[in-house]
C-alpha cells in the first residue's frame, strides 16, 4: 500500500496551494491528487498535460412527467428540500439543484408521474505533470459536493500507484469541515493542516483536528505567514502540542510568493525564504509516514 | 433588500468584505451562512442573546411492534437503514449516512413502529453587533452538510425589514447555491490571482445560471495588477471596489480587529451602486 499525504487548511486561502505545489516540487516518487474539486488550483501551477477524462455521475434527480401529474400536491408537501415547485403554467416541477435525490416524492405519487433520472455532476482526469502523476476533477457549478468525487479521484490514485508501484500520493484537500474533507482524510496515513496566525486560524484549527481524530488519523501543523502575528502563530504551535499534533514548521510572509503564483511559478521554486521552509517541513513529515 | 457575499475559494476576504459592510449600513441584519467555518463573529465580536440547537429528525424503531418487513430500509436511498428479517429479527440505523428526508416514516405500515426523532446537527446563535443584527450558524464537527441548516437560517431568521447581509461559504456547490437562492444581489470577491481568477470565473458561471444580479469586488488590489479587471471588461461585469493590497489589513485581521470606520465611506459607496443596480 502507498502511503497517503493529505494536506487541509479548514477555511480556504490559508496558503494551501503555496504548501502542497512546494511539496508536489520536492517529493519523490508520487502521485498527486487535487481533491479540492470544488476550486482545483493545483492544475494552474502544474500545466498537466491530459490524458484521460471521464465524466462523474451524480445522485439522480426527480423528474415529473406533466403527462400524468394529476396535480394533487402531494410530492410538493413531502419534499423535505423544498424542490418541488409550480410553473406559471401551473405545473409541477423539480428544482434540480435542490433535489436530494432522496426519492420519496417517487414512492409517494399516486400517479407514478415522477422517474429518477441520471445525471452528471462533474469530469475528472488524469494527467502528467513535470511532477509526476496527477489525479483531479472538476465539478460542475452548483452541483452537490458530496463527497464521492473526492473517494473516487482518490480511489483512482490507489489504483494506479498499485499498479506502477509509486511509494506515495500527495494529497490536495478540500476547505471546509463538511462531506468533501471527511472523504479527504478519511484513509490518510498523515493530514498536515495548514493554519495561519489569525483568530480565524486558530479557530478553524480546533475544529479541523476534532474532525482528524474522530477518524482516527495523525496530523501535524504549519503554520504560514507565521510572522504576521507571532503572538498568535505561538498560540497555534501551543495547541497543536497540547492536542497532540506534531508541530511540523512555519512558513514566512513573503511578498514573493503572491508574485510568483501571479507568474505561475511554484513559490518553492521562486522563493528562497519559501525553500528553505518547505525543506524542513518535508523533512519531518517524511519521517511521520 | 438582500445581498450575499461569496467567492470561488475561501480566504479571498469574504468575511472582511461581509462585516465591513454590514458595518457601514443603517439597518442591517448580517448572517453568517458560512456554517462549516463561520468567522465572522470574530470581527464582528457580537454579543450572542440566544443559542438555539437546530436539529434534522432521523428514525427511531421500536422493535417491539416493528415487524421487519424491510420496507423503510427499500425507501431508504442512503442506505441508512438496515432491516434483517426471521430469524434474526433486527434493525440498524446508520446516522452518518441519513439525509432526514422522511422516506422511513412515510412509507411504515405500523403505525408508532418508526417515529422521527430530532438529533443535533449544529446550531444558531442570535445576537447584536452594536447596531448590527448578528445571526449564524454553526456546522457541529463530523456532520456532512449544512444545505439544511442554511435553509432554515433564511427562512426562519431573516428580518426583512432590515439590510440583509448574507456571507455565503465559498466555492459553487450546493450550500452556496442554497445561500445565494433569491438574493437581490450578489457580490462575488476575488483575488488578482490566476487562482483568483478561475475561481471567479466557476462563480460567475453559477450566478449566471441562476440569472442573479452579480458584481465583483476586488480584494488585494495592486494597481499593476489587471487580471481580474481585464476579465471584468471582457466579460462586462461591473467591478464595485477595489481593496487595496496592505500589510496594514493583514496585521489588523490577524489580530481580529479590522478598520471599519476607516472604510465605513467606501462601502456606503458599494451600496449605493447596488441599489442603482437592481
Ligand atoms: S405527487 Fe405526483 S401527481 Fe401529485 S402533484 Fe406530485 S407529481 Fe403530480
Ligand atoms: S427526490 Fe426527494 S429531494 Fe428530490 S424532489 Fe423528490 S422528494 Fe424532493
Ligand atoms: S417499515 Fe416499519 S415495520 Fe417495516 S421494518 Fe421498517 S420500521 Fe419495521
Ligand atoms: S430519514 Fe431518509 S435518509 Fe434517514 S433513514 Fe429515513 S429514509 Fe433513510
Amino acid at each position: 500500500m502507498s502511503k497517503e499525504l493529505v494536506i487541509i487548511s479548514g477555511k480556504g486561502g490559508t496558503g494551501k496551494t503555496t504548501l502542497t505545489s512546494s511539496l508536489a516540487y520536492v517529493m519523490k516518487d508520487k502521485i498527486i491528487v487535487d481533491a479540492d474539486a470544488d476550486a482545483a488550483n493545483m492544475y494552474i501551477l502544474t500545466s498537466p498535460k491530459l490524458k484521460h477524462k471521464e465524466l462523474f455521475k451524480g445522485n439522480p434527480k426527480a423528474v415529473i412527467d406533466v403527462n400524468k401529474c394529476v396535480n394533487c400536491d402531494l410530492c410538493r408537501k413531502l419534499c423535505r428540500f423544498d424542490a418541488i415547485h409550480i410553473n406559471p403554467d401551473g405545473n409541477y416541477y423539480v428544482d434540480e439543484v435542490k433535489c436530494d435525490s432522496c426519492e420519496l416524492c417517487k414512492i409517494a405519487c399516486p400517479a407514478e408521474a415522477i422517474t429518477m433520472k441520471e445525471v452528471y455532476s462533474g469530469e475528472w482526469y488524469e494527467s502528467e505533470t513535470p511532477f509526476g502523476l496527477m489525479v483531479h476533477a472538476k465539478l460542475y457549478p452548483g452541483a452537490e459536493n458530496s463527497g464521492n468525487l473526492v473517494t473516487m479521484v482518490k480511489h483512482r490514485a490507489h489504483v494506479i500507484s498499485e499498479e506502477q508501484d509509486i511509494p506515495y500520493i500527495l494529497v490536495d484537500g478540500s476547505p471546509g469541515i463538511g462531506c468533501p474533507v471527511i472523504s479527504t482524510i478519511s484513509g490518510a496515513n498523515f493530514v498536515v493542516v495548514v493554519s495561519e496566525p489569525t483568530p480565524a486560524g486558530l479557530h478553524d484549527l480546533e475544529r479541523v483536528k476534532r474532525l482528524c481524530d474522530s477518524f482516527k488519523v495523525k496530523s501535524g501543523v504549519v503554520v504560514n505567514k507565521y510572522d504576521l502575528n507571532e503572538e498568535k502563530t505561538r498560540q497555534i504551535e501551543e495547541f497543536a502540542k497540547k492536542e497532540g499534533m506534531e508541530v511540523l514548521g512555519r512558513i514566512p510572509f513573503d511578498e514573493c510568493v503572491p508574485k510568483a503564483i501571479v507568474n505561475l511559478q511554484i513559490p518553492y521554486e521562486a522563493c528562497e525564504s519559501v525553500k528553505r521552509a518547505v525543506d524542513e517541513i518535508y523533512a519531518r513529515v517524511m519521517e511521520k509516514l | 433588500m438582500k445581498i450575499a457575499i461569496t467567492s470561488g475559494k475561501g480566504g479571498t476576504g469574504k468575511t472582511t468584505i461581509s462585516t465591513m459592510l454590514a458595518y457601514s449600513l443603517d439597518n442591517p441584519q448580517y448572517i453568517d451562512c458560512d456554517a462549516e467555518e463561520p468567522n465572522g463573529h470574530l470581527f464582528l465580536k457580537p454579543k450572542i442573546e440566544k443559542t438555539i440547537p437546530y436539529t434534522e429528525l432521523v428514525p427511531q424503531i421500536n422493535e417491539d411492534i416493528c415487524t421487519f418487513c424491510g420496507k423503510c430500509a427499500d425507501a431508504c436511498a442512503y442506505k441508512a437503514l438496515v432491516v434483517m428479517g426471521e430469524p434474526l429479527k433486527k434493525t440498524m440505523f446508520f446516522d452518518e449516512l441519513c439525509h432526514s428526508c422522511g422516506a422511513c416514516a412515510y412509507v411504515c405500515p405500523v403505525e408508532g413502529a418508526l417515529i422521527e426523532v430530532p438529533k443535533r446537527v449544529g446550531e444558531i446563535r442570535v445576537g447584536k453587533a452594536g447596531h448590527i443584527d448578528f445571526v449564524m450558524g454553526l456546522l457541529d464537527v463530523g456532520q456532512a452538510s449544512a444545505t439544511q441548516l442554511i435553509a432554515t437560517l433564511k427562512r426562519e431568521y431573516m428580518d426583512d425589514s432590515k439590510t440583509v447581509i448574507l456571507d455565503s461559504p465559498p466555492g459553487t456547490s450546493c450550500t452556496v447555491v442554497e445561500t445565494i437562492d433569491g438574493v437581490d444581489f450578489v457580490i462575488l470577491v476575488a483575488e488578482p490571482t490566476p487562482f483568483g481568477l478561475s475561481d471567479l470565473k466557476l462563480s460567475v458561471e453559477l450566478v449566471r445560471d441562476m440569472g442573479l444580479n452579480f458584481g465583483i469586488i476586488v480584494n488585494k488590489h495592486e494597481e499593476d495588477n489587471g487580471l481580474i479587471e481585464d476579465y471584468a471588461q471582457q466579460e462586462s461585469i461591473p467591478i464595485l471596489y477595489r481593496l487595496p493590497f496592505s500589510k496594514d489589513i493583514a496585521k489588523s485581521y490577524s489580530n481580529g480587529a479590522l478598520p471599519f470606520e476607516k472604510y465605513k465611506n467606501d462601502f456606503k459607496g458599494v451600496i449605493k451602486q447596488i441599489e442603482e443596480r437592481i
